[in-house]
This record gives C-alpha cells, sequence and structure tokens, in this order.
C-alpha cells in the first residue's frame, strides 16, 4: 500500500482503506487518498480501473448503485461521510459533481442554474436568484455566451457550452468539492481548452478532483495525480513527479504508453 | 370437395416444384461452386414453388367469382328452365332454390319448377368446377415448369424471391388502411342520409335527445340533439374516469419505476397490466352490481336523495380504473426513457428521490404522459359495455355525479339493437354519432402520437 504524503495542513476529503464491492466483485480495493483544498487531483489509469467508481464513493453516488457496498473511512473536513448522522443531501451539495456526457435538464438555462439553490433554499428572493445564476454561469465562462437567451432550453447548447452549464450548476449551490468525471471525453479539443481553461480558474476557490483518460489533461490542469490500476491505487503525488519521474514501473508503463 | 382438393394437389406441386429446383440448384451449385452461383438452392426451391402456386391460386380466386353466373347462364338455356317467369325476382327465387338443392343444404323444393333445374344445375357445377379446377392445375404445373427451367447459376431467385416477400407484406399492411377507410366511408355514406332528414346543427348544438319521439313520428327536428349525448361521454370518460386513472397510474408508475425494488415490479408489473385484459363487460356488470348500489347508498346516507341508481359515478370510477394500466404503461415508458443522466444530475446536486422526481423526471417524461393520457382518453369514450350496463339511458345534461347520463356508445347501441328499419333517422342517428366518435377518438390518437413522438426525438 502507498500511503498518502504528509500534509502541513488537514486534508478537505481523506480516504482510508476504502474497498468498493459491486455484488461480490470488489471494483476498489484498499485505497488511501487525501484531496486537499487549493489544488486540482487527477486520477488517471486505463479503463476499467476504478477511478470513476471511487470517484463516486466521494458524493455517495454509488448510493444509488442497489448492488454497491463501500468498506472504509472517507471523510470530509473530518467528518465521516458514511456515518448515519451525515446527510447525504447536504454532503451533495457540499462536493457537487460533473459527469462524462454533459446532462442539463430539459429545463431553460436560468432553470438550469437556478434548480440547486431552488431545492437547497439558498436564495431568498428573485433578485438574490438572478444574482447567483449571473454568478455562476460568470465563473463558468459561459455568461456573455448566454446571458440574452436565459430562458432558452439547456439542451439547445452547444457540446461544450452544455458541460460548462453543468459546471456552472454544480458551483451555483456553492459547493467545497467539485467532482469530475472524464468531463471532456464527450467534447471536441476546442471545447475541451476551454473547460480546462476553466478547471485552472476554479483552482483557487474549490477542491477539485478529475478523473480523466487524457494523461496530457492531468498534466496540463492538475497539481497532485494518482494512478489507479486494476482496482488499487498504485502511486500517487505531485503531478510533475509522476510525470517525469514515476517510481512504479506500472506507472512508467502507463504513461509511456506501453498500455492502457 | 373439388375445392378442397385442388387446393391441396397446387400445393402438392409447390412442394414438388420446391424440392426439384432445390435439387437441381444443389446439383448446378456442386458444379460450378459457390461463388458462381447468385442464390442459395432453397431461394430457387421458393422461387419455383411460388411461381407454381401463386398464379394457380390467384386463377382459383377469379374463377371462384365468375363460376356462379356461368352455371346459371348454362342452367337457363336448359330446355327446363324455359318455362320459367320472366321477372327476375322469382326467377332468382327458383335459381337459387334449385342451387340449394343441388348442394345439399335444402332438401325439398317450395317452387315445383326448382326440382326440374336441380339436375341441370349439379351437372353445370359439376362441370365448371372440374373444368376450373383442371385449368389451375394445368397453369400451376406449366408455370412451375416456366420457373423450373429458369433455374441456372446466374438467376437472381434471391432477389425475386425478396421482391414477393415485400408485396406480402405490404399487401397485410393495407388490409388494415382499407379496412379503416371501408369503416369510414360507410359511416359517411349512412351519415349524409341521416343529416338529409336532420339538421346538422340541429343534431350537433341541440339540447334534447328523444329518437324515441322521432320516431313515433312526432318529427325529426328538435328530437335529435346531441348534446346530453356528448356531455356525457365528455362526463364519464374525460373528467371522472381521468380524476381516477390520472393520478393513480402516474402514481403506480413512478412507485413502479423509482420506488419498487425489481422483484416487486416483476410481479407488480404485469399483475396491473392484467387489468387492461379483463373483457369490459366484467367491468360492467362490477359497475352496475357492486359499485352503483353502493353508491347510492352512500350518496342516501349523505343526503342525496335524488341519486340514481345508475349513476355517472359509478361507470366514471369503474372506467377509470380500467383505464390504469393505459395511463401508467405510458407513463412508466417514458419516464424509463428519461435519461438515468439526468436522475444522477439531479441527485448529484443534493436533491431527494422525490425532488427529482417532481421537479426532473416528471417534467422531462411529461410529454409521453400527457400522450398517454390522451390515448386514455380516447380509449375512455369509445368505452362502451361499462357505460351501457351502469350509465343508464337517460339524456340528462347534469353536473351531478349521482345522476344518471347517458353516452354517445349507449345510445347507439340503443339505436341499433333490436329489429330496426334502416330508413329512419332514429336508426341512421346511431351512424352520425359514430361518425363523430370516430373522428374526436381520431384527431385524439394523432394528437397524441404527435406529442409522443416529438417527445421522443428530443433525447435521440
Amino acid at each position: 500500500m502507498v500511503m498518502p504524503d504528509m500534509q502541513s495542513s488537514a486534508p478537505k476529503m481523506s480516504a482510508r482503506g476504502v474497498n468498493v464491492f459491486y455484488g461480490d466483485k470488489q471494483a476498489i480495493d484498499n485505497v488511501s487518498i487525501d484531496v486537499d483544498l487549493d489544488h486540482v487531483t487527477a486520477f488517471i489509469g486505463p479503463s476499467g480501473c476504478g477511478k470513476s467508481t471511487f470517484l463516486r464513493t466521494l458524493n455517495r453516488m454509488n448510493d444509488t448503485v442497489a448492488s454497491a457496498r463501500v468498506e472504509g473511512e472517507i471523510t470530509l473536513d473530518g467528518e465521516d461521510i458514511y456515518s448515519s448522522g451525515m446527510d447525504v443531501v447536504q454532503l451533495r451539495a457540499r462536493v457537487g459533481m460533473v459527469f462524462q456526457k454533459p446532462n442539463p435538464f430539459p429545463k431553460s438555462i436560468y432553470e438550469n442554474i437556478a434548480y440547486g439553490p431552488r431545492i437547497h433554499g439558498l436564495a431568498g428572493n428573485k433578485a438574490d436568484l438572478d444574482q447567483v445564476v449571473e454568478k455562476s454561469l460568470r465563473r463558468a465562462g459561459l455568461w456573455e455566451e448566454v446571458k440574452d437567451r436565459l430562458n432558452e432550453s439547456g439542451t439547445a447548447l452547444s457540446g461544450g457550452q452544455q458541460q460548462r452549464l453543468c459546471i456552472a450548476r454544480a458551483i451555483a449551490v456553492d459547493p467545497e468539492v467539485i467532482l469530475m468525471d472524464e468531463p471532456c471525453s464527450a467534447l471536441d479539443p476546442i471545447a475541451t481548452a476551454k473547460i480546462e481553461e476553466l478547471i485552472l480558474e476554479l483552482r483557487g476557490n474549490y477542491a477539485i478532483v478529475i478523473v480523466t483518460h487524457n494523461m496530457q489533461q492531468a498534466a496540463r490542469v492538475s497539481q497532485r495525480t494518482a494512478f489507479f490500476h486494476l482496482g488499487k491505487l498504485v502511486e500517487q503525488g505531485p503531478t510533475t513527479e509522476i510525470f517525469t519521474n514515476p517510481r512504479e514501473e506500472r506507472t512508467k508503463d502507463y504513461i509511456t504508453g506501453r498500455y492502457g | 370437395m373439388t375445392g378442397v382438393m385442388i387446393v391441396l394437389i397446387i400445393g402438392a406441386l409447390g412442394v414438388i416444384g420446391w424440392i426439384i429446383a432445390r435439387a437441381r440448384a444443389t446439383r448446378l451449385q456442386a458444379e460450378v461452386g459457390r461463388l458462381a452461383t447468385n442464390s442459395r438452392p432453397t431461394q430457387h426451391g421458393w422461387y419455383v414453388a411460388l411461381w407454381t402456386m401463386l398464379p394457380a391460386f390467384a386463377f382459383l380466386a377469379v374463377w371462384a367469382n365468375v363460376m356462379p353466373s356461368l352455371i346459371a347462364d348454362t342452367v337457363l338455356a336448359t330446355p327446363a328452365a324455359q318455362t320459367l317467369p320472366v321477372d327476375d325476382f322469382s326467377r332468382n327465387a327458383i335459381l337459387a332454390e334449385a342451387q340449394s338443392i343441388a348442394s345439399g343444404s335444402q332438401a325439398a323444393a317450395f317452387n315445383p319448377q326448382a326440382t326440374e333445374l336441380v339436375e341441370p344445375y349439379r351437372a353445370a357445377t359439376l362441370r365448371y368446377s372440374t373444368m376450373g379446377a383442371i385449368l389451375a392445375a394445368i397453369l400451376a404445373f406449366a408455370c412451375g415448369a416456366y420457373a423450373l427451367s429458369r433455374v441456372r447459376p446466374s438467376f437472381t431467385a434471391r432477389y425475386r424471391v425478396e421482391k414477393v416477400v415485400m408485396w406480402a407484406l405490404l399487401g397485410a399492411s393495407l388490409i388494415a388502411i382499407i379496412t379503416t377507410a371501408g369503416i369510414v366511408a360507410s359511416l359517411v355514406f349512412e351519415s349524409m342520409r341521416f343529416f338529409s332528414m336532420v339538421n346538422p346543427l340541429n343534431f350537433l348544438f341541440g339540447l334534447n335527445w328523444s329518437p324515441q319521439s322521432a320516431a313515433m313520428g312526432y318529427g325529426n327536428e328538435d328530437a335529435f340533439g346531441a348534446v346530453p349525448l356528448f356531455w356525457g361521454t365528455i362526463f364519464i370518460g374525460a373528467i371522472i374516469a381521468m380524476i381516477v386513472a390520472i393520478p393513480l397510474g402516474l402514481m403506480s408508475a413512478i412507485y413502479l419505476t423509482q420506488y419498487a425494488r425489481p422483484n416487486t415490479r416483476k410481479w407488480m408489473k404485469p399483475i396491473l397490466e392484467v387489468l387492461a385484459g379483463v373483457p369490459t363487460v366484467v367491468y360492467g356488470y362490477f359497475a352496475a352490481l357492486t359499485v352503483a348500489p353502493a353508491l347510492r347508498n352512500f350518496a342516501a346516507s349523505i343526503g342525496i336523495s335524488n341519486a340514481s341508481s345508475e349513476s355517472a359515478l359509478a361507470a366514471g370510477l369503474v372506467m377509470g380504473i380500467m383505464i390504469i394500466p393505459f395511463v401508467s404503461s405510458m407513463a412508466d415508458d417514458s419516464i424509463a426513457a428519461v435519461p438515468q443522466s439526468m436522475r444522477d444530475g439531479s441527485l448529484a446536486m443534493g436533491a431527494t428521490t422525490s425532488e427529482t422526481i417532481r421537479k426532473v423526471l416528471i417534467p422531462a417524461a411529461l410529454p409521453g404522459v400527457v400522450g398517454g393520457v390522451l390515448l386514455a382518453v380516447s380509449r375512455a369514450i369509445g368505452e362502451t359495455m361499462i357505460v351501457v350496463m351502469a350509465a343508464g339511458l337517460a339524456a340528462n345534461l347534469t353536473l351531478n355525479p349521482f345522476a344518471s347520463v347517458t353516452t354517445v356508445t349507449t345510445q347507439m347501441v340503443q339505436l341499433l339493437t333490436g329489429d330496426q328499419e334502416f330508413d329512419s333517422a332514429k336508426t341512421l342517428a346511431a351512424f352520425a354519432l359514430g361518425l363523430v366518435l370516430f373522428i374526436v377518438t381520431l384527431l385524439l390518437n394523432i394528437v397524441a402520437l404527435r406529442v409522443v413522438k416529438k417527445y421522443r426525438e428530443a433525447y435521440e
């Protein structure tokens, strides 16, 4: 097992000895990792290595899969998110998620952003809500493109715009952590570049975890990288180190493109 | 007897042609190799079999239609027929009697002249049916032989057989369409006759429905106001039934798609769908014998004195129960068609399951649900047995659900059952009602299907 590096301050989220099972099949084997504020953490690894599964344990989205079972401890600000005292609704408001395929609701752009603040009661009146919507869209770099058509359907936007809309939707509830599950895999290179730019801009305010297939992307946007293989966390460390001087043979093979 | 025989013979020829053609094609293929042959041996077999059977059957079909008049002409030309009366009516009656005796469905003749014609009739029938059978057999043989002569490596039997299959399938699908057109034509034709006796405006907007008084000669103009019928139909089918069916159907669909465990869903959904398979007459009994008296007692106990034993509410409630599976299975399909990613997106925002259902799934599935409801309404207003048994016959224009109302379908049954003369406005009114019902349900179906289709495209 690879122990997480020592941190100077307490990590935002930390996982210790996490196992995930789908029925009898073990998908994640004894993973321990920390996620820090101010950092973008990238999970890389070949298809089926469990990186997305592990990501989904961080906001308990695996709860929606009936056969999934999680062991071990995952904490958010020191609080166990799988304890019975943890409210999953609150957890997901604090740990937002952006999915592989853009999934805006079939509602207007405005309603897509307002969805989260409404259900969590974050905006008292219409003016507050307008402000939240504008702020979120600005942060997601989408405001200039959509400000004149907030009432049009979110599904009418282009793929890249839809994904930025989903990011805006996620930050509208002011989360502390944002999980991104291969957010660019359905997008073209230009839209991908925009999302990456956005991730770099958001870095200061949120702890961001991004799962990616694309190693250049991990190198470009992340400060820390974790390499998963066959459900195990093989190696983690500062991104530059992982990419220039990996300790493990398997990491080196994957990064140099020998498999994966 | 000869008819069955000849069909069997042609069928046998077809089988023989199939076997020979297949054998020949197999031999040819062995000689020149698989790649040099266009079609597989079996396809050659089908080609020959189709050529053997189709023209012969087509000929038989035509012959069966021509034969009666040929027989009649021959019989009329015999010396025994020269003494027949000249007028068509009595001559045809005697001929028909002779035919019945000849074919054995009648034992003795009422007209003495018919007896004399029996023998010529028998002879002519035998002659023409034998002739037809022989011609059909020759045709089958000739066409089969022609087709067999074309079996060669380069022959495109596969393509030709496919063509026949396509035409056969096209024919099958056209039958339903042609039948619909026939139904429309007959409805329109009879309705025109009705509207030549009663002003369409009086029919569509009149408030008084009393066809019996019209039949007794009190004049047509004011007796055929169908508004009470339309109201009764809408009251029962589109209002009361839907108040029952929409919430229950929608909620059961939500439970089944979102909350039920797979095992529960596995037995619950089929049971719900069994409701759709119960014959409506059974629902009718239930409405008339169980629900209606219970409702009347209930109404009496809360002080409604004029509650009828045949009430709109009884029919509407039971019809609503009947419609539940339609609403729930359409809603089920359209909720299930909302991509999982929508659900995940909402849950990942911290929404609860019920918030997700209310704010994301239902709005996204709404067009499909609306389509299902419209289909259910069109089914409900066309439904007959429940309202015949439970809704009553009085054409009341009332808002009281405990009162007896009548519907379009109930009145159609009333107007058409029993011995009726087909040239009175009273009987023809049923066709006009049918036409209105047909147009309304057709429009509802078109709108429903368009709504559903438009929605389906949104996710693909």
